[in-house]
This record gives structure tokens, sequence and C-alpha cells, in this order.
């Protein structure tokens, strides 16, 4: 061992660790520790074998110092580095049997930190312990009989009364999915115990409800792949595995190098281990369902791909899941490790990453990260295997094509954001000619509503010219309008129009930089097409007034956006008096239609400018939205970026004065407690009295907020029934079909707001349940909302009665 | 216990981290300027075409979160776009988002660069070459359509040689 100075890296460039004989600073000792730690197993000049048995040298020696923080730092990379999981069993392995206490220790702090994750609701973290704990029976360090029992406490929590599915699902999942780990070891300990909690799975999988399972699949199909519900993929995965007598070939096991020395070591027994009971705060994983796209048909030169029921592509998929949750921030990083993930000469690893990256991507009700990051994540695949993962990533593309007609109308949006920003990365290339069957389709068809929208994102990203050229000819039936201003007063021949004159006017005053004064008395002379709705006195709902004003403002800032922000900015004033009542919000977001039906983008950012000057609420964006002039534009893409992008704007303002209530009853807090501790007389409690006001005001103010949001979600759901009835009513009675392209689009945006925004829906749920989903709705109607009850996971057991009758 | 804890290869964020510019023209000290880019909202965006619209960059963005403004960088002479731009988000994380995923990929076919701004301020939206466009337009030495050919440089010692 060489004597290194203290400046130097700790480590050798082949990654093994030296001894080091200088005393430093304990928290660089911890960070020296840490990286010793989690860099082993990575790539290195030693194997892997010897690089463990150097760690847990290294790491033994250490002992009688740094123990906790050795403990601290193995706790921590079992709960968060599941993708290294029989790595760090390994060396878990080899330090018990060199040291049994520590062993010892190490087991009741994972259990602890157990207790703690289930206690905080982090379900997922928890799964990844449980599977640590049980790779640990196949290094020796834990008892079989005595792992056999934590599970079977789990799987007796399907027999508590009076809880929710899902957290039942998590006890089950836990069980189920350390199986391919340590199903042999403990088959072969406890086989009758096994069979008998084997047992008790099935039969709760097979009275547990599934209603939530059609508002999870990506697709409606069962063909060619089925979209199974989480927990039944992988009770299929393990009856075969059991069948395959728990053969196991995928998972690398570095502990059966060192069988000679851990089968020497003496085991723990886990204490029993009770699952804490189910509170008021537990909050459960949603339920999942897998998604799936490829099989072994799809490459037929390379290895073969692992069935669905097979246990490899259970292990594989949650790796790389585990791999993309650990590096998300780094994308680099991110694509060499899933690039790097062993066995890439068995499996066809390519396939496997497209489709769990899709799996992602396409999540209900959300991706587990922001959407973008899966477009540049497999950017940075395509540079890193240049030959080979763009045409899978292409046999995907033309794939999730092919099934558009099944495919959820939410995933289908991702669908194209992906898409379109994906091609304008690599110029656009693409044989469209290949897509010329969706051209004698209908345009409400999937495939060619599809094109469509992935044509016009295209043309955001580029310009309007660009994507003539880059389609064919025959493509132009699907090609965006070219995005410009319709000026209703441009024209000469407009000239009989009413209100033609004060547009003219108005352009000169505008031009001349008028005042927002001179603005209202031009506007003065405008009629009133409602004439006896006119007051004398002021100004009220004037719908030609708003038409010439809107209309020629517009007109004259269409150049950029930030010319429309200036306009919308500067005469603010008029804005607010012309749109002052409900119609006049109305009819201003019906004018900014008339003018860019064209350009789609400006709407959106022009709604949204408006919302955030409040010239217009949120309430006047979603009835504009169900509106009959909208009709036309019903189905299309940007109708439903303006109406959440609405809906989370409501969202965000109800929680930024929330925020200011608890800041300012903290702050109050405080000065109580300053007070506390102070002697002075002199203080009182005079001094709370204007921070009581204000919190007395936030509050009214949070009460109103919410109340509109609430308002808001209502709006929504009515007019959603409103037009759905319409729907089914007028097919029943002509004796059509109800499930028309416009009908499966429509239902799946009513459960995509259910979906997209479930938290919040969930706390007004009783007088959506009260007002408007009650029995009497048609039932196609009401099984959306049942559905959606079904998926969330709270401890409401009305919710849960609701299920069973 | 120990389920709060983290792993610093974990934390690893290289994206977000700063970068080694710093504006020359700062008012204030190092420390001030490097506080304000650690919790900035601002972006710079450079590289861009100059026929790349507020449009576009609004469209690719906004992947990352809501834009509250764009701020397009101008030829202090000619007025006209110079290749560069400012984007402004409501808050951080989309900002950081932007610079996790946006930077260094494509726009108009070009390869984009993001970074950490401290702040818009007037005079902040002009080219600081002597011509009127960027610094880097003034020396380059190759020829880039979507930045109006060759550096300003360049095009002079065309100019001589033709007069």
């Amino acid at each position: 061992m060489s004597r290194r100075r203290h400046s130097d890296d700790s480590d050798d460039s082949d990654g093994q660790p030296h001894k080091r004989r200088r005393t430093s600073e304990p928290s660089e000792i911890e960070e020296r520790l840490e990286s010793l730690i989690c860099r082993v197993g990575e790539k290195s000049n030693s194997s892997l074998e010897s690089n463990l048995e150097g760690l847990a040298g290294v790491l033994e020696a250490d002992l009688p110092n740094y123990k906790s923080k050795i403990l601290r730092i193995l706790c921590t990379v079992a709960r968060l580095l599941p993708e290294k999981l029989t790595v760090y069993t390994t060396l878990v392995g080899l330090l018990n049997a060199r040291n049994y206490n520590f062993g010892g220790e190490f087991v009741e702090a994972m259990i602890r930190q157990l207790k703690e994750c289930l206690k905080v609701n982090m379900y997922n973290e928890a799964v990844h312990l449980v599977r640590f704990l049980s790779d640990l029976v196949n290094c020796h360090v834990i008892a079989a009989p005595s792992m056999v029992a934590m599970f079977e406490n789990f799987v007796s929590v399907t027999q508590e009364e009076d809880v929710p599915q899902v957290r039942c699902d998590w006890y089950i999942f836990a069980f189920l999915s350390s199986l391919p780990w340590v199903g042999k070891e403990l088959y072969e300990k406890k086989d009758a115990e096994m069979d008998r909690l084997l047992s008790q799975t099935e039969s709760y999988l097979k009275r547990r409800q599934k209603i939530h399972v059609p508002m999870l699949q990506v697709w409606t199909a069962d063909k060619p792949h089925p979209q199974e519900e989480y927990l039944d993929c992988l009770w299929s995965q393990i009856q075969k595995l059991k069948k395959d007598r728990w053969q196991e070939r995928h998972i690398l096991r570095p502990y059966l190098a060192f069988d000679s020395i851990l089968c020497e070591a003496l085991q723990h027994n886990l204490p029993p281990f009770t699952p804490p009971p189910h509170t008021e705060d537990s909050v459960y994983p949603m339920p999942r369902v897998i998604f799936r796209m490829f099989d072994y048909t799809d490459d037929p030169e390379g290895p073969v791909m692992p069935g669905s029921h097979s246990v490899e592509r259970f292990v594989i998929e949650e790796n790389l899941h585990c791999i993309i949750k650990s590096h998300w921030k780094e994308r680099k990083t991110c694509a060499a490790q899933l690039l790097s993930y062993p066995g890439n000469n068995k499996i066809p690893l390519n396939y496997h990453i497209v489709e769990v990256i899709f799996a992602e991507l396409f999540q209900l009700p959300s991706p587990p990260h922001i959407e973008v990051m899966y477009t540049t994540l497999l950017i940075e695949l395509c540079k890193l295997q240049p030959g080979s993962l763009p045409q899978v990533l292409a046999q995907a593309t033309e794939m999730l094509y092919m099934r558009l007609d099944t495919m959820n109308t939410t995933c289908v949006d991702r669908f194209i954001n992906w898409f379109s920003h994906h091609l304008s990365n690599f110029q656009f290339r693409w044989s469209w000619e290949d897509w010329s069957d969706c051209l004698t389709q209908d345009l409400e068809k999937p495939k060619p509503k599809f094109v469509r929208e992935v044509l016009e994102k295209c043309m955001r990203l580029s310009y309007h010219q660009r994507i003539i050229d880059i389609v064919p000819a025959s493509f132009s039936v699907l090609s965006p309008a070219n995005p410009v201003c319709i000026y209703k007063y441009g024209d000469e021949s407009n000239r009989s129009l009413p209100g033609y004159t004060v547009a003219l006017c108005l352009t000169i005053a505008i031009k001349n930089k008028a005042s927002n004064d001179e603005i209202f008395s031009i506007l003065k002379d405008v009629p009133n097409p409602n004439q006896d709705d006119d007051d004398d006195e002021g100004f009220t709902f004037n719908p030609l007034k708003i038409e010439v004003f809107v209309q020629t403002l517009l007109h004259l800032a269409a150049k950029s956006f930030s010319h429309s922000f200036s306009a919308l900015a500067k005469f603010h004033e008029v804005f607010k008096t012309l749109a002052e009542s409900d119609e006049g919000k109305l009819h201003v977001l019906r004018v900014v239609y008339e003018v860019w039906k064209n350009h789609p983008q400006m709407i959106a950012v022009l709604v949204d400018k408006m919302i955030r000057t409040q010239i217009v609420d949120c309430a006047a964006v979603a009835n504009w939205i169900f509106s009959s002039e909208l009709a036309h534009d019903f189905t299309r893409f940007y109708i439903w970026e303006i109406l959440h992008s609405t809906i989370r704007k409501m969202n965000k303002h109800v929680l930024k004065i929330h925020k200011e209530l608890e800041d300012t009853k903290a702050r109050l807090a405080r000065q109580h407690k300053r007070r506390d501790s102070d002697d002075d007389d002199r203080s009182s409690d005079r001094e709370d009295g204007p921070l009581e006001e204000q919190i007395e005001r936030l509050q009214e103010k949070v009460e109103s907020a919410q109340s509109e949001q609430k308002n808001l979600f209502l709006v929504i759901f009515q007019r959603f029934i409103m037009l759905l009835t319409e729907h089914l009513v007028r097919c029943e009675t002509g004796g059509i079909d109800v499930f028309t392209p416009w009908y499966k689009s429509c239902i799946e945006r009513l459960q995509q707001i259910f979906l997209q925004h479930h938290q919040i829906i969930q706390q007004y749920m009783v007088t959506f349940e009260n007002l408007l989903f009650t029995a009497e709705l048609d039932h196609h109607i009401l099984a959306v909302f049942q559905q959606f009850c079904t998926v969330q996971c709270t401890s409401k057991l009305f919710m849960f009665s609701l299920l069973c009758g | 216990m120990c389920s709060g804890g983290t792993l610093s290869i974990l934390r690893s964020d290289s994206y977000v981290d700063l970068s080694q510019y710093r504006d020359q023209h700062f008012r204030g000290t190092r420390y001030d300027q490097e506080r304000l880019l650690r919790k900035s909202c601002t972006l710079y965006v450079g590289n861009l075409s100059f026929y790349t619209t507020e449009e576009q960059i609004h469209e690719l963005f906004g992947k990352s979160g809501d834009i509250k403004k764009i701020i397009m960088g101008l030829d202090k002479v000619k007025k006209t776009a110079c290749g560069f731009c400012f984007v402004e988000y409501y808050a951080r994380g989309d900002a950081e988002n932007a610079m996790r995923y946006i930077n260094g990929t494509r726009l108009d076919d070009r390869i984009i660069r993001t970074d950490w701004d401290a702040g818009f301020k007037e005079g902040r939206q002009y080219g600081r070459g002597r011509s009127g466009g960027q610094v880097r337009d003034e020396y380059r030495q190759d020829y880039d359509a979507g930045r109006g050919g060759y550096g300003k440089t360049v095009q002079c010692q065309l100019l001589f040689k033709w007069c």
C-alpha cells in the first residue's frame, strides 16, 4: 500500500481502493467512503469480485472509527441504487462474514429505515429495501425462515378490513417483486409456507377490483400486446418462475463467487415485522398498467427478447426504470448507464431501453419526469449508438402510428409532442409517403389527426414554408394553415360592416400613440346592437365595441408575441372595462379566436396573458372552449393545451395564496415565541394586530380562490356532461353507434381532466358527486367518474364502499 | 434517521451548474453576480439563427415550463435580430429543466446554447460587437448562412479586396 498525500485522490485509476494512513476531516472521510462505496461496480480494470473484496477489507478496517457513517451510507445505497442491488448485498455479505455484529446492526438499521419509509409514504423506496433484505438471504446475512415470516406478515395485510385496496396491493407487490431474487432460496427452505403464501396471494388477486385498468391503459386493444394490470402481470411472471423451478438466469449475482466464504457466515434473524397500520395520512402508490410494445418478433436478427411473462423481462424493466430514476438530471450519464446495462449481448438492449422510455413517456396519469427529458434522452442515446438506436426508434414510431386507432388521447398528445420535437432535431427527415394511407381517411380519424397535429407542431418549431417543403404534395390536405391574422375591417370591401369607420379611426389613433382615455372616447361612438340593454351610465356589454377594439388592436400588434403583449399591457384599462361582465370576457375570447384562428399558438399565448393580467378569468376560458363557436376546433390539440394550462394557472394561484397564508401564520407564531421568551413588559398583544388582520384577509383570499377553483371544475364537468349527454341522446334516438371518433376523443378528454388534476379534484369530490355525478347520469359518463374513484388512493372509506356497492 | 439522506452521485446536476462566463458589464461584484445567477429564472440563449423568431423560441422553451418573457437580441445599429435572446421563466425549476434538456439541442437546425443570466436590464438586448452585432460575429472566420455569412472582419477584408 503506498502512502498517499492528503490532497491525492483516494483511488488508483483502476478503482482499487487503498488504505489511508493520514487523518483527514470527518466530512472528507465520509465523502471518500461514500465515493468508494458508490463507485464499486462501475467500469474498472479489475474484476467486480476483486473490487468487492478490496472494498470489504477497507470498510472492515474503518469500522472501529466510522461504523455509523458506513451504516448510513450502505442503508442509503440500498434505498437509492436498486439497480446495483446485488453488488451491495454481496458487500454486506462479505462484511457480515468478517464481522457478525456489524451484520446484525446493519439489518437493524435497515428495518428502522423500512419502518420510517412506510411511515412517510415513501413506498417506492420501501420496495427497494424489502428486495435488499430478501437478497441478503442469498448472501447468508438473513436466515430464510425469518424472511418468510416477514412475507407472511405482508401477505396477511390482505386480511385487514376496511382498508384501501392499494394498501394491500403494495404489500403483495413487495412480496412478489422480491421473488425473482430470493424465490429459489425461500422455496428450498420453506416450500410449504411459500405455497401457502402464494395461494393466499392468488386468492387476493382474484378478488381485487380492477375497474381502474381501462383508465390507465395506453391502448384499449389487447392486440398485439395486452396492457396488463401490473400485479396480474407480475403474478404471471412469478407463476412461470415457479414452474421453471425458480431458475432465474438474468440477475447478476456476485455473491455466487464468494459462496465458500459466505456460507461460513452466521445468519441473523429478522425481528418480527408488523406492517404499520393504515392511517388517515397514508398515501399508497397508484396502480399501474404494464406498457409493452415489443416482443421477440420485432428483432429477428438479434438476441431473443424475453417473453412478457418471463421474470427476466420484469427484472430488466425494473432496473432500467431505476437507472432513469437515478440519473434523470444528467442526460449523458443516464444514456451511458442505460447502454452499459449488463447482459447486452444476450438481450436486445436497445429495444428494452426504447420500450422503457416510452413506457414512462406514456404513463398515465403522468410521466415520472418532465416530457422533454425523454426527447433529449433519446437524442443522447442516438448519439451514442448511431448505427442501431435510430432504426429501433423509427421502428417504434411506425408501430405507434399503426396503433393510433386505439391509443389513449392523452398518450397521443405526448406522441405528437415527442415526435415533432424529435424531428426538429433531425431536419424533419421522415418517410411521410409511408403514411399515405391516412390521406384517404376521414380527417377526424386518429391517423390523419395525428399527422395534422404533428405537422402543426413542426411548423411551430420552424416556419410554414418549411413544412410545405418537407411533405409530399399529397399531404397538403393535412398541412397547417399559414398562421396569418384575419382582420375583418382590413379590406375596402368591408366598408359596409358596422364599426368599420370606428376601426379606421382607432387604427390611426393607436398608431399615433393614443392614450386609454382617447380610445374610450372614440369607442363611445360605437352603437350597441343590444340597444335595449344599454344603460346611459358607463359601459355595459357591447359586443360591437369589443369587436372593433380587439380586432383593430390585435391586427396592429400582429407582428410578434411581444408586440401583442405590449398592446395588451398598454390598453389594459380599456380591456378591463370592456370585459367587465362575464359576457364581455367571453366575447373578447371569441374575437381573439376570429382574428387568430389560423395561428393557434398565438391564441394560446394571448389567452395566457389575458388570464395573468385578469382581463378574462379561468371560468370564462372554460365556457369559451365549450362554446358552439369553437365546436369545429373542439378536438384539436391546442384547445386542450389551453384548457389544461388554464387549470394549472388556477391551481398555482391557490397554492401561492395558501403559502402566503402559511408564511404569515408562521411569522405570527415566531412573534409570539419571541414575546414569550422576552420578559419585556412593553411588548403586548397590540403588536399582533397587523399580522392578525393580514391573516384574516389572506384566509378570505384563500377561501375565495378555492371557491373559484371549485367553480372552474364545476363549469368544465357540467359542460362535458351536457355535451356528452347530447351526443348519447342523439345516437340513441337515431339508432347510430355511440362510439364515433369524436365521442372517443371527448370521453378521453374528460378522463384526462380527472387524471391530470386528480389531487385537486379530490378536495371537492363531495360537491361533484352530489351536484353532478349522480346516479341519474348516463352510465357511460358515470363510469368515467367511478373509474377515477378507484384510481384515487386515499383513506376515505366511503370511496371504498362506493366500489363495493 | 436514514430516509432523508441522499448520495452525492445522485445530487450531480452539471447542466444546471454555473458556466465560466461572467458578464463583464455587470454592475456589482463577482459575488453579487454569482448570487443572482444561482437564483435566476432568466436564461441567455446563444447561437440562434438571425431568422429564428420569438414564436419558435417560445414553442421550444415552453417545453420546460411557462415563459414569462422573451427578449430578442438585436443588432445595436440595425435593430434587427442578431442571433441571441433572453428567456425568462416564472419559476426557477422550469429554467433549470431548460438548462438540462433544451441546452445543446437544435432550434432551426442549429445547436443552441443556454446559460444563466443575472437578469435583463435595458440595454442588454443589444450586441456588443463593434459593428453592432455580437462579438463572436466580429472575428469569426467561417461562413455561417444563418448569421449573416462571414464574420464582420472577414467581410471588411473581402470588401477591401474588391475595391
